[in-house]
């Protein structure tokens, strides 16, 4: 071994190959997040007669590790708005205290709030839009759901870069792939959302839920969903699928011509 | 190894900690928990550190006090661990002498986690963060890489947590007096070392409760069935 | 405002000294600068000088006998705002301020005068209104800051000792002048467990082991906060002009016993200011109040504005008990009319 000075408190060469004093250097770009760590999957959400339905289940993976099975991801902001949130927790939890700062500053006038779940959607986009364009993006999927200025049901996305949309029926990560096909044949455009009763969208978004469990690998069989009126929100936080169907299994016999 | 900036977790996520080390970098290869029980909070951990394959402390201690019955268990870089620790040490003894009053192991959880947060792209410590209080009793937070905090009744961690996380759900017993807490523990923490290559040696615990903080430490050469201290 | 902005090294004009103009020009050579018709007359007329000898033209030097003539001053100030009080109940508190109504052109029920500090604690001053306004702002400021550094929020004990350290320094440096308001802080700490700001996850379903038995923590809070700096805790405050009457009617509820309900609290603290107005009769007022009631009363633990209904309610039993003193003690000239005033 290499006694000298010189290497003392570094690495050995002749394991670790020679050091890579870049490592030291400052130039070059900064580098901030370049990854989301513990995760929450996709979240749906659809339009109805009276309001909005969101629902998001209750995990937070790390990697493909079910690390936390008692996440919440769904946040009511002043009775009026649920923000359901997809990616990184930390940065959810970022956000989530950024809304608490927001409501409280609400408080300061004696007006009351002001702020409507469309607001609170542009406020949201434009701080992830700020972020990535520091190039330090909050690594999110989120669903803004609630009623507008007029009252009317509101529905829209916002991610990470900033990208916003607006449709009768939503739904974030596998939940674009999975549930928005379904979504999409229960309320097409917002005429037919206009027309669809509370029972027919939460069955909708139930539905939905039970086919990402299915098919979402980093999905799980609780999940929060919430129901947002004018006469408030309906929040539910520990929630477990029904009505799920496994038993065809035992029709299935290798993976072809098996009988037995 | 080089230092990956692909941006891609590994599929399993758990090797993610060895992946964020910067080449050399004492590694706490680790199993770490903390658990709530009857009285307070018991936290444990294994003795090995690592780099590499060669083992750098076969006796470490990663059971770190913040706080008079406000402690924490340490995994990922060891100095980054190290550095965190001993800044919200001090914050804490500054929050004290401040404010006249005993810090809550939610103040402790809430620099840690702000440390963690806004440093994520500096930083692998993976931390457990467990105290008890008079307002709230036990209490144990996790950590884990990003920055987010999570309360949980009971939080395992490091490399040797993934071999255990059957052995947990299945064990796992909400209210277990002091002796059942420490037999599950050590359970735990008796597959963890068995399991993962990272981690070895002996077993330390800290159980905090009203009366404050007692150490236990349990050896491999006596079956880990005679308690040292 | 930040304290380092205050320059400690500002040089005081020696009381009372002889040939103060040129002494001043010298040792202030940078500092804003006194109208010279000022110097003069303070010079030429000594005359003026006779409240505090000339020890009480600049914060920061003492008189012999170790008084702070410009926070006395200030105290003055503040006898002179409309009355503010503060009633702590025991599933609650009430903040309720006297607002003179200076100008018929102002519009009813705007300007408030309580502010929300933090979404559980509200403030309200008596004096300067102003610097009620900066005090409201710094108090804003501070449960933030509490807040992003701690992930909860601040208790109004904390609050109450961040602001009184805030307007103590205000009594130091001969750059600036003392608070001219005394306000009172009130509050509700959460009597259950917080979450940390942001936390995911909730521990044991039995709850978190090794609890302290029966401990109770949380509930009202109610501070009063003096130019001085100095501030207390009390069982109800009250400060501005009509204070005496407000404090012995506050002494009459047996606050310390913590029994007085927040619905009934309301009703004293209408009775209060109208009380403590009747010494003030020439002038016009409205009633402001805002309450913080426990996390299972009306407000869950936020700090908002008594509803006006119930607001309503209160000012008429005061009303109504005021017309009865008024029979028993003095036939007076007939009251005006007050109950129209709020209702336009």
């Amino acid at each position: 071994m290499n006694h000298l000075p010189q290497a003392w408190g570094r690495p050995r060469d002749d394991i670790y190959g020679a050091y890579d004093s870049s490592y030291l250097q400052s130039h070059g770009p900064n580098q901030h997040t370049q990854q989301p760590i513990v995760t929450g999957t996709s979240v749906v959400a659809l339009k109805f007669k009276d309001g909005v339905i969101i629902a998001a289940d209750n995990l937070a993976s790390y990697g493909s590790l079910a690390r936390f099975t008692d996440v919440k991801r769904l946040r009511t902001f002043a009775d009026t708005s649920v923000v359901g949130f997809g990616g990184d927790v930390s940065d959810m939890q970022y956000l989530d205290r950024l809304l608490t700062s927001l409501d409280t500053e609400e408080a300061y006038s004696s007006s009351g709030h002001t702020l409507n779940a469309h607001n609170l959607h542009t406020y949201l986009s434009k701080v992830f839009y700020k972020r990535r364009s520091d190039f330090n993006p909050l690594w999110n999927q989120i669903l803004v759901a609630g009623l507008d200025g007029e009252s009317k049901p509101f529905l829209a996305s916002a991610d990470l870069l900033g990208t916003t949309f607006s449709s009768p029926s939503l739904a974030t990560g596998f939940g674009a792939h999975l549930a928005q096909p379904l979504l999409r044949k229960v309320a097409p455009d917002e005429e037919a959302a206009a027309k669809l009763s509370k029972e027919q969208a939460l069955e909708a978004v139930k539905e939905s839920m039970k086919v990402l469990f299915y098919r979402d690998a980093r999905s799980l069989d609780n999940y929060s969903i919430a129901v947002i009126t004018k006469d408030g929100i309906d929040l539910k936080e520990n929630e477990k699928l029904e009505k799920q169907s496994w038993a065809f299994a035992d029709q299935i016999r290798g993976y072809g011509t098996q009988i037995n | 190894m080089e230092f990956g900036t692909s941006g891609m977790l590994n599929e399993d996520g758990i090797h993610v900690d060895m992946d964020r080390l910067k080449k050399g970098e004492v590694n706490l290869g680790t199993s770490i928990m903390a658990i709530n029980f009857k009285d307070g909070v018991i936290l444990g951990a294994d003795s090995r550190t690592t780099t590499g394959a060669y083992i750098a402390n076969r006796v470490t201690d990663k059971l770190t006090q913040v706080h008079d019955t406000i402690w924490c268990c340490r995994s990922g870089s060891a100095a980054d661990t190290q550095a965190v620790a001993d800044i919200v040490h001090y914050q804490l003894g500054m929050y004290a002498t401040a404010n006249n009053r005993p810090p809550t192991t939610q103040t402790a959880a809430a620099m840690f986690q702000e440390l963690c947060y806004e440093n994520k792209d500096r930083l692998s410590a993976g931390l457990i963060i467990a105290g008890w209080d008079e307002r709230h009793g036990g209490q144990v937070y996790s950590i884990p890489l990003g920055g987010s905090l999570h309360k949980q009744s009971y939080a395992i961690g490091g490399s040797g947590s993934t071999y255990i996380y059957g052995y947990c759900d299945s064990n796992w017993r909400e209210g277990m007096d002091e002796e059942a807490a420490v037999k599950f523990v050590k359970g735990a923490l008796r597959e963890a070392i068995k399991w993962d290559g990272s981690s070895g040696g002996v077993i330390r615990m800290v159980v905090l409760t009203q009366k404050g903080a007692n150490r236990h430490l349990y050896l491999p050469d006596t079956d880990y069935a005679v308690r040292h201290q | 405002m930040c304290l380092s902005a205050l320059n400690p090294n500002t040089r005081a004009i020696v009381p009372g000294a002889p040939k103060v103009q040129q002494t001043t020009e010298l040792q202030r050579p940078l500092q804003i600068p006194i109208h010279p018709q000022l110097l003069t007359l303070r010079t030429s007329q000594p005359t003026l000088e006779h409240h505090g000898t000339g020890y009480d033209l600049t914060n920061s030097v003492f008189s012999p006998d170790g008084r702070n003539f410009q926070v006395e001053y200030a105290v003055k100030a503040v006898e002179n705002g409309g009355t503010s009080i503060g009633i702590r109940c025991k599933d609650g508190v009430v903040l309720a301020v006297e607002k003179i109504i200076t100008s018929k052109l102002l519009k009813a029920g705007a300007n408030k005068r309580i502010a929300t500090i933090d979404r559980h604690v509200g403030a309200v001053s008596s004096g300067l209104v102003p610097d009620g306004r900066h005090f409201v702002s710094r108090a804003r400021d501070e449960a933030a800051s509490w807040r992003s550094t701690y992930k909860t929020p601040i208790t109004t004990k904390d609050l109450a000792s961040r602001m009184g350290g805030y307007l103590q320094a205000y009594t130091l440096y001969s750059s600036v002048r003392p608070f001219g308001i005394t306000a009172i802080v009130a509050g509700w700490d959460s009597e259950l467990e917080l979450p940390v700001d942001g936390q995911v996850g909730s521990g044991p379903s039995i709850g978190s082991g090794g609890k302290v038995e029966g401990m109770t923590f949380g509930g009202p809070g109610l501070y009063m906060i003096e130019p001085s700096g100095m501030y207390w805790g009390y069982y109800g405050a009250a400060t501005g002009k009509g204070r005496q009457t407000a404090k012995a009617e506050l002494e009459k509820l047996d606050l310390a016993a913590l029994k007085l309900s927040l619905q009934d609290g309301v009703k004293e603290a209408a009775k209060i200011i109208y009380v403590a107005h009747a010494d003030n009769k020439d002038k016009e007022f409205e009633l402001e109040m805002t309450w913080i009631s426990n996390l299972d009363g009306p407000t869950k633990g936020r700090h908002q504005e008594v509803p006006k209904d119930i607001l309503e309610e209160a000012e008429n039993l005061a009303k109504k008990y005021l017309e009865g003193e008024d029979d028993e003690e003095t036939k007076d000239d007939d009251k005006p009319a007050e109950g129209d005033k709020m209702e336009e």
